[in-house]
């Protein structure tokens, strides 16, 4: 059986920034990888997909952008070849097409089960991203046979859709990117729209994130934060990388025809019932938006910038039409596609520790899975700070990881 | 939020929601609840409901005294009006649940309530009811709520109060989203 320090499980963005930390630290490590580096980004991602953080924000340990397009938002091929290229700089011992079977606690550390060989490790780092299956409502077996359902995950274009309406459920950022994009394929969209986040992107001349950056709101640590799990499940924010700032907010969707309903609650005899709370799911975004809008007005005030900055102002209230449908009949031939886009999740079902939460969730005080020292965690929303949900994030998430890792070690040695 | 000299006291004790949901997070089974009523029907459209005990924290729960409720259906229905129709006991959940829902969230928030009223009104079309179009449902066509609100707190502040309390209110839940209902024969 190999012997080895630490096994990292995952060559994303947080693998790889993790890698990098072990290496700084001397610490002998193996990165795991099904597939390739950036495997998700390869194989489950939609063409289209931008980064939702400005190109100045792609960071990782060791790697600032440098690039040409600092204000641009880069596409899911962008990220394969910078991760790739940073795996290399990194000189990353990964180990590609190595699928973990199982992991499980063992003296001295744990034992991984990968391909055809075990490994002994004295820790692991699960690094396999929050993204691996998703969120599908348990009202998918009463979608109408003739319907094709897709997720995120199986989205490639609007061209693979047959003919016929779209129902697009959940307005996270995936929902209203897709939303917009297949109805500029033609498609008549109808919208589903549950607890949303609103935020435009850009805000006083300035990128949504340089905002969110600059007012610390990025840095609030998850120890700080006053209702965790809620921020750890907080949608996307409903923003896309293109040059229309406005393209995905409810209201420009709205504007350009798409058919804006509640959350999708249940489908009995092929009729798919909304809630009736989209007014007040719309009022809550806006106003949270304005906090939040407010907060940025007193951070550039009290900074001086208002000179500097273009005049504060609020975007207008979402628009709800009081007669908006709370049916759609699924049998009718009017809808021919469900797209799921009501979230992603990670999966552990290899994980052989017994380690999860009543929800199916790893519990961790920030990373550090204390229940079963020497196992970490990396790469998961709002892990250590809110940035943690950013490719950036990893950079002082790794850090912190890294040196609880080592410092691990050398408690094991004494 | 306003900052007071006196302490914020709407009458709710915020610390025992916060410590009952970090101690459900923890014990989820405690968590399940069930609540009952019981309907006897005694003439014409009156019927008289009672609810006394629920199911809740690993044990059965009572109620310190057995409530009564009459339904009917008023005079213009050719009923005796023994009580409120049922429709009517829904409106009456529900601005009961909101307005708990306002203080509850006032509390937490720090604003001083010195008066909340809300008024309730369901738009319905009786040819629903009465069979008579196919194309009318039974239920209400739309439910408003208008809540006046006296307090020290800005308007912004209110609007959050109210749309917060929407966003945790049981009442609301139930008419906004389906729900799964299996009537049968005992």
């Amino acid at each position: 059986m190999m012997q080895i320090t630490a096994v990292v499980i995952g060559a994303g963005h947080a693998g790889l920034a993790m890698s990098r930390r072990l290496t700084e630290r001397s610490i002998d490590h193996v990165v795991l990888e099904r597939g390739e580096v950036a495997n998700s980004w390869r194989t489950q991602r939609w063409p289209s997909l931008r980064l939702l953080t400005p190109t100045w924000l792609t960071r990782l340990p060791g790697y600032d952008y440098a690039g040409d397009d600092p204000g641009g938002y880069m596409p899911a091929a962008g990220v394969v070849a910078t991760l790739t290229r940073y795996a290399r700089l990194a000189d990353a011992p990964v180990r590609t097409a190595t699928m973990v079977h199982t992991v499980r606690t063992a003296p001295g550390g744990f034992e991984i089960q990968a391909n055809d060989d075990m490994l002994h490790a004295r820790t692991v780092v699960l690094a396999t991203g929050a993204c691996a299956r998703p969120a599908i409502s348990a009202v998918t077996g009463a979608v109408p046979r003739p319907i094709t359902t897709l997720t995120p995950l199986t989205y490639h274009d609007p061209s693979q859709l047959p003919e016929g309406g779209v129902l697009v459920v959940g307005a996270s950022a995936t929902g209203v990117q897709l939303a917009a994009e297949i109805h500029r394929s033609g498609r008549p969209v109808t919208l589903a729209v549950g607890e949303h986040v609103r935020l435009p992107r850009r805000y006083r001349g300035r990128d949504i994130f340089w905002w969110l950056q600059a007012t610390g709101v990025l840095g609030e640590r998850y120890d700080q934060i006053d209702d965790l799990t809620r921020a750890r499940h907080l949608p996307s924010p409903q923003l896309t990388g293109t040059p229309d700032p406005a393209a995905t907010d409810l209201n420009t969707l709205n504007a350009h025809g798409i058919r804006i309903v509640g959350r999708l609650g249940r489908i009995t005899d092929g009729v798919a019932q909304f809630s009736g709370s989209l007014r007040n799911t719309c009022t809550l975004a806006d106003l949270k938006m304005n906090r939040f809008l407010a907060r940025a007005d007193n951070w550039a005030n009290a900074h001086g910038l208002d000179d500097e900055l273009p005049p504060a102002h609020r975007l207008a209230p979402t628009q709800v039409d009081p007669r908006t449908p709370l049916e759609l009949d699924l049998t009718s031939g009017e809808i021919t596609t469900l797209l799921w886009a009501t979230g992603l999740r990670p999966d552990y079902s290899w994980l052989d520790i017994p380690v999860h939460d009543h929800a199916g969730q790893i519990r961790h005080d920030g990373g550090v899975v204390t229940s079963t020292p020497g196992l970490y965690l990396l790469g998961m929303p709002v892990l250590r700070t809110r940035a943690s949900t950013y490719i950036h994030g990893a950079v002082t998430d790794s850090e912190a990881l890294g040196a609880h890792l080592h410092s691990f070690l050398n408690s094991q040695l004494r | 939020m306003t900052i007071t000299d006196r302490p914020v006291d709407n009458g709710v004790n915020v610390q025992a929601l916060l410590d009952a949901r970090n101690a459900l997070s923890a014990a989820p089974e405690a968590a399940h609840f069930t609540w009952r009523a019981s309907c006897t029907w005694r003439n014409g459209t009156h019927s008289h409901s009672t609810v006394a005990g629920f199911a809740g924290l690993g044990a059965e729960q009572q109620h310190r005294t057995t409530y009564e409720f009459d339904t009917d259906h008023p005079e213009c229905f050719a009923s005796e009006d023994n009580g409120a129709t049922p429709v009517e006991f829904v409106l009456v959940g529900l601005a009961g649940c909101l307005t708990a829902g306002v203080a509850a969230v006032a509390q937490h928030r720090g604003i001083q309530l010195r008066s909340v009223t809300a008024t309730i009104d369901g738009a319905m079309n009786i040819l629903g009811i009465l069979g008579a179009d196919p194309h009318v449902r039974n239920g209400f066509e739309a439910i408003t709520v208008r809540f006046a609100i006296d307090a020290d707190a800005s308007r912004d502040d209110l609007e959050a109060l109210i749309a917060q309390s929407q966003k945790r209110s049981a009442v609301f839940d139930v008419v906004a989203n389906p729900t799964n209902v299996l009537v049968e024969l005992a």
